[in-house]
């Protein structure tokens, strides 16, 4: 019996020829990732050092990343205090690739990572966010962890004790017609699975559609895995992971042996198809991402604040597609619209496209990169009763710092066609 | 034997058990303040020292579903809480065993708040209403870390244990 994609890969991080999920393995990290909870990390890293007499070093300091992302610029003395700690850490370690609170380097760990070839095709990558999912995009195993299992990481190199995932092999064929994105798909995906029914699995995304999709709309997809519960999601690498590394990671380096497939004689725990060219925008709707309907079964609803950015949909192209809508239009009144790009790079290079202006020119407010709106920990804090549509991951009840507001999850075009209605509003409509 | 005292539906998120808002706060001496911040009442129980160490959250499937936030496990362990729950996200389950937080996987667990449940290896028993559930055990690789007494101890174990073939 063959091997799927994630066996595969944790057979190489271990050495061992014959890795079948359920299993028991302890895969060498590649890439270990935290962002401001790095704060929580180092304090379990010292407290792992105590009493062994050994002198607290991370095991490889080119191997850890750590990224600001989650309230920057800094919200309270207390994140900047935290703050200060991790980068007196950074500095006492040695750790090279840490990303300041900075407009030419900064920006969300998932498009950071990305974006500067810190995810390889093979690579076993652990993060101390949920959202770690996103880096299968790029072929990686790529999943979440805890800080204090994080702290372990830096000590030992290792992931302790991890189960081999079995997989759920999801094949998508046929074209998203015009004003559907990625974005709908993943949607719809979730409104499928349940928010439960790919836990402790891995999504493996197969078919024509995939192939044809920008590693950018793949981030979106392996992104929301997680809100299936699954514990990744993958594409196997194809010429565009290997066009991304080169042209947008400035990876040039790609050896062959990393470019692993699935067998054909896998064996797969569920396999599902979908039919994209069938798909209508979709929404999520409060309080859970599997509470997902056609944009047409909510169209109307009224909405006082949409977001568009985050590590889901903050990319080049979902500012396009925004921009394409607004552009030359107004956001409605009574609706504030927030725009937090994914990266700083993604950023500059929408300011040269001209789409911030588009966007400002609309009514737009453009903040910095960051997460903090997505989970409610730093700006556009919602009004008791209001309702925001955004294109972020969670609509949790509480997510976006107050539990009297509801959220819907969106795509950017979805986002954008409502921005200027004020209501829940299909893109395909305002063209 | 532990009460039941705060009773719970499905895909209860880490967003409800530690709302972001508090992320900022990070060591397990000082999460346990902000355990079910958003649900006011139970919250003040809590920090008023009214539920004893050893009682019972009783939820159902998918408990601590979304961010990977450890505050959502510490901050429970800090009051001594049992969670028993049909089933867990993975994050969380793997936090809890990494902390030390008393986690039971009881799939077809029926009881409500007030009820005293009787917790072994093998079952929760319901004194209240004299009915058995089937604890589901954790899976060998999480249950090795919960007998070194949590991750830390087991990743130092570890570590002397490599450092010394090293040498």
């Amino acid at each position: 019996m063959g091997f799927t994609l994630v066996e595969k890969i944790l057979g190489r991080a271990t050495g061992q020829r014959d890795v079948r999920a359920g299993d028991v393995v302890e895969p060498r990290v590649s890439m270990a990732m935290s962002h401001e909870n790095a704060a929580l990390v180092l304090n379990q890293f010292q407290e792992i050092f105590t009493g062994t007499g050994l002198e607290p070093r991370v095991w490889d300091r080119e191997r850890i990343a750590i990224i600001f992302d989650h309230r920057v610029p800094a919200e309270s003395s207390k994140t900047a205090t935290n703050q200060k700690k991790v980068r007196e850490f950074v500095a006492a370690q040695g750790i090279t690739r840490f990303h300041d609170i900075r407009g030419d380097e900064g920006g969300i760990c998932h498009q950071i990572l990305p974006e500067n070839g810190y995810v390889r095709p093979a690579w076993v990558v652990v993060g101390t966010d949920s959202h770690t999912t996103s880096h299968g995009a790029l072929g990686a195993f790529s999943f979440g962890i805890g800080a204090t299992e994080m702290a372990a990481v830096w000590a030992l190199g290792r992931a302790l004790n991890v189960t081999v995932p079995g997989t759920i092999k999801v094949v998508v064929e046929g074209e998203l017609r015009p004003g559907v994105a990625p974005k709908d798909l993943i949607l719809h995906l979730i409104g499928r699975l349940t928010a439960q029914g790919a836990n402790f699995k891995v999504i493996e995304f197969h078919g024509e559609t995939i192939r044809r999709m920008s590693t950018s709309g793949r981030l979106t997809l392996c992104n929301m895995t997680v809100e299936a519960g699954a514990t990744s999601g993958i594409v196997p690498p194809d010429e565009e992971t290997l066009r991304y590394l080169r042209e947008e990671a400035g990876v040039s380096e790609i050896p062959e042996d990393t470019l692993l497939s699935p067998d054909a004689d896998a064996h797969y725990q569920e396999e599902l198809a979908v039919d994209a060219s069938t798909l209508e925008p979709q929404v999520a709707c409060p309080h859970s991402v599997d509470n997902v309907k056609p944009v047409s079964a909510v169209a109307g609803t009224r909405v006082h604040q949409i977001v568009i950015g985050s590590c889901t949909n903050g990319r080049l192209d979902d500012l396009e597609a925004a921009a394409a809508i607004l552009r030359g239009r107004k956001v409605a009144a009574g609706t504030r619209m927030l725009v937090f790009p994914a990266s700083f790079r993604v950023y500059m290079a929408a300011l040269e496209r001209g789409y911030v202006g588009d966007l400002l020119r609309a009514g737009a407010v453009v903040m910095n990169p960051g997460c903090g709106p997505c989970l409610g920990v730093h700006q556009g804090a919602l009004g008791d009763g209001e309702v925001a549509l955004a294109t972020t991951n969670r609509n949790f009840k509480g997510r976006m710092g107050n539990p009297k507001s509801e959220v819907y999850l969106c795509s950017p075009a979805v986002a954008a066609a409502s921005a200027l209605t004020g209501a829940i509003t299909d893109p395909r409509e305002v063209n | 034997m532990g009460k039941v005292v705060l009773q719970l539906g499905d895909d209860i998120s880490t967003d409800i058990i530690y709302p972001g808002r508090f992320m900022a706060t990070v060591l397990p001496t000082e999460t346990p303040q902000h355990a079910f911040a958003d649900h006011p009442e139970f919250n003040q129980r809590l920090r008023a020292g009214e539920i004893q160490s050893g009682s019972i959250i009783l939820a159902g499937h998918n408990f601590g579903c979304g961010s990977s936030r450890e505050q959502a496990a510490s901050c429970l362990k800090g009051y001594g809480l049992v969670v028993v729950a049909r089933s867990f996200a993975r994050i969380f389950l793997q936090n809890a065993v990494n902390l030390g937080l008393s986690v039971v996987i009881c799939p077809t667990v029926e009881a409500s708040e007030g009820d005293e449940l009787e917790i072994s290896a093998t079952a929760v028993v319901n004194r209240s209403s004299g009915q058995s559930y089937p604890v589901t055990p954790l899976p060998p690789a999480q249950q090795a870390i919960i007998d070194a007494g949590g991750l830390i101890p087991y990743a130092r174990a570890k570590l002397v244990e490599r450092r010394a073939a090293a040498r």
